[in-house]
């Protein structure tokens, strides 16, 4: 199951606490005793400055970013480009906290190499609606209660603008079954079908 | 994640030549990342082959022909899956969640690693991962494990919903390597653990698998899918049955039926298929048929359930055939 961290306080703590998860996890694979997979077994160690160049379209805009291969979509997005809205919850395609459009199909961020982008459209929370506007999915998650804490809001939405998109806002259970991407651990789940509906079948566009 | 340099082949010959020692295809990512992060693989070279054109969905003579980098959602909605291999589209649709579905290519899909939780950590032993240091599963959690082709090194399900209906479809897969390609059967590819579990299938080191190809099956536009699971959504599968039936004049002529959820690899049931080969649509057939569905099953302390939900859920799913 997705472990969602709750939003804290303030930002310098949940990300003290995000970074000291880091370090004790890579902790425990460096005295861990069981090798890794076969793939380890043989081919030669990257070099030191191992680093690739990006130009990756966000939100209308393009951004020359050099790299490591390692970083994610959603690493990028939050801290290189600084556009926060994009969650980070489980960080394992499990959640959907971190869900964003590239060329307009909803994907998760944290299971997406930023490398492998080059030249793709990534849309998203900050740039699904012109200026200080707000998206109409966005005015019906207010409107209709459809959240609590917010933290898996911003995924929520995306997902739902893409779910209009694709047509599958026919009934509550098919709302609900091309929803079941997004975890909400609050349980908002009745007043975000609500705020789905809502906006109905014209609520797609960005 | 551990480091590994990133290339972007530009061809299929390119990318076959590139792979080696340490390299890992990249199209969706949503295994390979997704292990990677885990420390569960741990490639040094990282190939995207995402710009190769294996793409495309289009009958080829009678057979339908789908590109290895094909999504699932995509080929999901494509008409002529639905009108022709419903099996497969309810498969898909089955199978992990909208944005998943966007990213995941069919290829990926099919060579999929297992979601066996000692497998996706490195701090346990698992034979799969590191050849030799035990299988925890054997005497830990393995509810959601398999019951037919375990040894005493891997009970370890495959998770493909997909390839469950395509090997009920007997359905092929090209490969490509240095030296040409070579087309084999979906169900030849995937290997029993036995001692060997790190082995999970024929490909070669390097080889690329570039298309999936379904043979034409006038009939398998009686097909589906049914997948039990804990949660009616976004969830792996406890037991599921593909079934496909040829019927005329209330008799069976042919049957497909494959199992997933309860297997090492994708399970194809003949034995079940001859049961009800000849005899009447009737419920009174089904029960009768898949009596011995689960013969040979080693079921684990946790999952002993199966045997008996392995035989419901294929009669549910030829149930769901009837007119």
């Amino acid at each position: 199951m997705a472990h969602v961290p709750e939003p804290d306080r303030s930002d310098l703590s949940r990300r003290d606490f995000l970074a000291r998860s880091a370090a004790m996890s890579a902790a425990t694979v460096a005295v861990g005793v069981w090798p890794a997979g076969p793939a380890a077994a043989a081919g030669p160690a990257p070099p030191a400055n191992n680093l690739v160049d990006v130009t990756l379209r966000v939100n209308g805009r393009p951004h020359q970013l050099r790299l490591d291969p390692r970083t994610t979509l959603l690493d990028t997005l939050r801290e290189r480009l600084h556009l926060t809205g994009t969650k980070k919850g489980c960080d394992r395609g499990q959640c959907g906290a971190c869900t964003v459009h590239v060329d307009g199909r909803r994907v998760l961020a944290c299971l997406t190499l930023a490398a492998s982008l080059r030249d793709r459209a990534v849309t998203t929370i900050e740039g699904l609606a012109p200026g200080g506007d707000l998206h109409p999915m966005q005015q019906a998650f207010i409107d209709h209660d459809g959240f609590q804490c917010g933290f898996c809001t911003p995924g929520q939405i995306m997902s739902a603008v893409a779910l209009l998109r694709e047509g599958h806002a026919g009934s509550d259970d098919e709302i609900r079954e091309f929803m079941s991407g997004n975890l909400c651990r609050c349980g908002a789940y009745p007043t975000i079908v609500d705020a789905v509906k809502a906006v109905g079948p014209r609520g797609g566009s960005n | 994640m551990r480091a590994f340099t990133f290339d972007t082949p530009a061809t299929v010959a390119d990318a076959v030549a590139q792979a080696g020692d340490g390299s890992a295809y990249l199209a969706g990512g949503t295994t390979l990342v997704d292990l990677m992060k885990l420390d569960a693989m741990t490639p040094t070279r990282v190939l995207d082959i995402n710009r190769l054109p294996m793409r495309g969905i289009r009958l080829e003579g009678a057979r339908l022909s789908v590109g290895a980098l094909e999504r699932m959602s995509d080929v999901a909605d494509h008409p002529m899956v639905r009108a022709r291999y419903p099996v497969v589209a309810e498969a898909l649709l089955r199978s992990a969640s909208p944005q998943v579905r966007n990213m995941a290519s069919i290829g990926g899909n099919l060579l999929q690693r297992t979601r066996c939780g000692y497998f996706r950590d490195p701090d346990t032993p698992c034979n799969k991962r590191a050849p030799g240091t035990g299988c925890p599963a054997r005497d830990g959690h393995n509810r959601a494990h398999a019951i037919l082709g375990t040894s005493n090194d891997c009970v370890a399900t495959h998770p493909s919903d997909l390839a469950v209906a395509l090997v009920a479809l007997d359905a092929s897969v090209l490969l490509r390597n240095r030296t040409g390609e070579r087309i084999v059967r979906l169900d030849d590819i995937y290997r029993l653990p036995e001692n060997t579990p790190h082995l999970e299938n024929q490909l070669h080191p390097g080889e690329l698998l570039t298309e999936v190809s379904i043979p034409a099956l006038d009939w398998a536009r009686r097909s589906t899918y049914v997948k039990v699971r804990d949660r009616q959504s976004y969830e792996f599968a406890l037991t599921s049955a593909a079934v496909a039936l040829d019927v005329r004049g209330g008799m069976i002529r042919n049957a497909r039926v494959a199992a997933g959820g309860v297997g090492t690899k994708p399970w194809r049931l003949p034995a079940v298929e001859r049961a009800l080969t000849g005899r009447p649509m009737r419920l009174d057939t089904f029960e009768s048929a898949v009596a011995h569905a689960a013969d040979g099953a080693r079921p684990l302390a946790h999952n002993r359930f199966k045997p008996a939900l392995l035989r419901r859920t294929i009669v549910r799913a030829l149930t769901g055939l009837e007119d």
